[in-house]
């Protein structure tokens, strides 16, 4: 059983000429009904849907307080290592980029972690580039053992896994799974990924269930928008995220929607995602999946995050470091993306308590 | 009839709105809402609870004569949810465990087979065990044989305020189980406590409509207005409803007439 057969039958439909074909008449419908299918998803995102977009994002708004009231998670992501046998042409740790490769030790991620649980913070997600001799599960079980002392839930944005090596994680302390497919655009997905492991499309879309199967609470996905037509993509991501909650109910199924940065290299994105199409994503994903949590990460800068808060948007990180060692180490490791919104954990818990919005550092422990 | 105390798990409670701390724009309402609805019993999830916590903890907001109620909210198994309930009493949070494991969270519906298997455990462990169930009567009764002190049907699925949509199935269980039911979950006004209340309940759990209300200390007042109105009806007993109208001039009134001829 796996997503991808879903996932070619709907890629051969046509998915573009479907949203484009997509009326008012049709969004006025799949607006006012309360289980929506993924065509209505389809018509949420269409172009279509714009004049209604101030409609959609109140319905979403009530969605989202109901299932999650007021509240916002947050987290903070660590990265341990930025050694990575990849060659992502959008990526700032992409191994042909000269920069200083660093992986932290034990002691490191000590102090490290005692840095960030200073600020409050109970979640944590842990990050290396995808070089499996280096970063091996080996260390990352140790690793969390250090971890487990701080933080109440660990989740890792590591390389792909089986089954096998998710079982390993979670034995170790790990309850969560982030994890992108990037694009859902094979060809590009092929031209992005030159040489390396993550070029296996199909393992790469397979981790998420492995991840559910092998016992994660919870399993994040999404695309790095502005790497293809963002309508497409999102879509994907929808059917995907749906796929995932009906085969794995016990799992709680995430979206995240990192839009992408600058980094220290080249790429340009091809593809722009204005404000208003993050919107109108965020919206249509409540209406869609009520009960799916949505990321947005420092990417975004502070004036965005600051207006999306009651969207429909469950889980923020804050007080981010994308540099290895971010935190603590007092030689600076390279970035491998520029975060825009630079508050500390303190301010944004101020800002979100003046706002009426609860942050919510713990939300599980293993009992 | 006076009906200003009841009965629960060992204490005397004085009232029959249960209260939850969850989806609070801040913690630092829950005193207030514990005033306004004047709630004793007020159920908090255990995995949210951070009892070394540097930054604001929700049971620091819990006034002291509050009988605490905690949940196993994010348990999927039978042994999670035991885990969660020993260590709320090992925390100091007494023997009171409401019993939530939720194997679906598309539709966070309860597993009432797993629930049951962890009453059986905890109630043996001396724990007064609120087990969370969709109104299933065969799982009701395996759970008053487990020694539940009460069970709790939901209305609806949990957040969406959508009122007792299984109202029948919960008619069912008022008739059948001889133990308190609380109607917990899908209460979205409180118009729908009341007629959880009217029906015979013993109590409400309601959190999310308060808690997300525009002003939820003056919801949590309607709330407990709700919920004693809807007892005092139950207590005075309706007069009954019929589909059928009372004819002032009845067909068959002539059978006495000619009766009372003769």
């Amino acid at each position: 059983m796996s997503f991808f057969p879903v996932y070619e039958q709907y890629k051969n439909m046509g998915i573009e000429n479907i949203i484009s074909d997509i009326n008012q008449h049709s969004v006025l419908r799949s607006l006012n009904k309360n289980i929506l299918t993924i065509e209505d998803f389809a018509a949420l995102i269409s172009p279509s849907a714009l004049p209604f977009l101030e409609q959609i994002a109140q319905k979403s708004h009530d969605i989202t307080r109901r299932n999650f009231g007021n509240t916002i998670q947050l987290f903070t992501p660590m990265y341990l290592s930025n050694y990575c046998n990849n060659r992502c042409l959008y990526c700032g740790f992409n191994r042909d980029t000269q920069i200083e490769r660093y992986q932290m030790s034990l002691d490191e991620i000590d102090n490290e972690a005692r840095v960030i649980a200073s600020t409050g913070l109970k979640h944590i997600l842990i990050l290396t580039g995808d070089a499996p001799k280096k970063a091996s599960i080996s260390y990352l079980k140790s690793c969390c053992d250090v971890l487990k002392q701080y933080f109440s839930s660990i989740s890792i944005e590591i390389y792909a896994l089986d089954k096998k090596g998710y079982e390993d994680l979670i034995q170790s302390g790990v309850d969560g799974l982030t994890i992108y497919q990037e694009t859902y655009n094979t060809d590009l997905y092929d031209n992005l990924h030159p040489t390396g492991p993550k070029k296996n499309y199909q393992f790469r879309m397979d981790a998420p269930q492995c991840g559910a199967e092998a016992g994660m609470r919870n399993v994040t996905i999404g695309t790095l928008l502005g790497l293809d037509d963002w309508r497409k993509d999102i879509l994907f991501t929808a059917l995907h995220a749906s796929w995932l909650e009906n085969h794995y109910p016990e799992t709680e199924i995430s979206i995240a929607l990192p839009r992408i940065r600058p980094y220290y290299g080249y790429y340009q994105p091809e593809h722009q995602v204005t404000d208003q199409d993050m919107v109108q994503m965020i919206v249509a994903i409540r209406l869609f999946l009520p009960r799916c949590g949505i990321t947005i990460s420092t990417r975004e800068n502070e004036s965005f995050r600051n207006n999306i808060l009651k969207l429909g948007v469950t889980k923020m990180s804050a007080g981010s470091s994308t540099a290895v060692g971010g935190h603590s180490l007092s030689n600076t490791q390279h970035n491998q993306f520029e975060i825009s919104d630079t508050r500390t954990v303190e301010q944004m818990v101020l800002f979100l308590e003046q706002n009426n919005i609860q942050p919510v550092f713990k939300d599980w422990e293993r009992f | 009839m006076q009906d200003n105390t009841f009965e629960l798990g060992g204490k005397r409670l004085s009232s029959r709105l249960f209260i939850g701390t969850g989806k609070y724009a801040s913690d630092s309402m829950i005193p207030d809402v514990c005033r306004s609805t004047g709630a004793c019993v007020i159920t908090v999830a255990l995995r949210r609870v951070d009892f070394n916590a540097i930054t604001d903890n929700v049971m620091q907001h819990i006034p002291s004569h509050m009988q605490l109620m905690p949940n196993t909210s994010g348990a999927r198994t039978a042994d999670e949810a035991i885990r969660i309930a020993r260590l709320a009493r090992a925390t100091g949070c007494g023997n009171w465990i409401k019993i939530e494991v939720i194997t679906d969270n598309k539709y966070l519906l309860p597993d009432g087979y797993q629930t049951a298997k962890a009453t059986e455990v905890l109630t043996k462990e001396g724990f007064a065990v609120f087990p969370y169930i969709n109104p299933d009567l065969y799982v009701a009764r395996d759970l008053v044989n487990a020694g539940a002190v009460a069970i709790m049907p939901l209305g609806a699925p949990i957040g969406t305020n959508r009122g007792l949509r299984t109202e029948e199935m919960i008619h069912i269980l008022i008739d059948d189980i001889n133990l308190p039911i609380i109607v917990d979950a899908g209460i979205g006004k409180p118009s729908h406590a009341c007629q959880a209340m009217e029906a015979g309940a013993d109590a409400c759990l309601v959190n999310t409509a308060i808690a997300t209300s525009e002003d939820p200390i003056l919801m949590g007042k309607a709330f407990a207005e709700a919920v004693r109105a809807g007892r005092h009806a139950f207590l005075a007993k309706s007069g009954g409803t019929s589909q059928l109208a009372q004819a002032s001039s009845p067909l068959t009134g002539f059978i006495q007439n000619n009766e009372g001829l003769s």
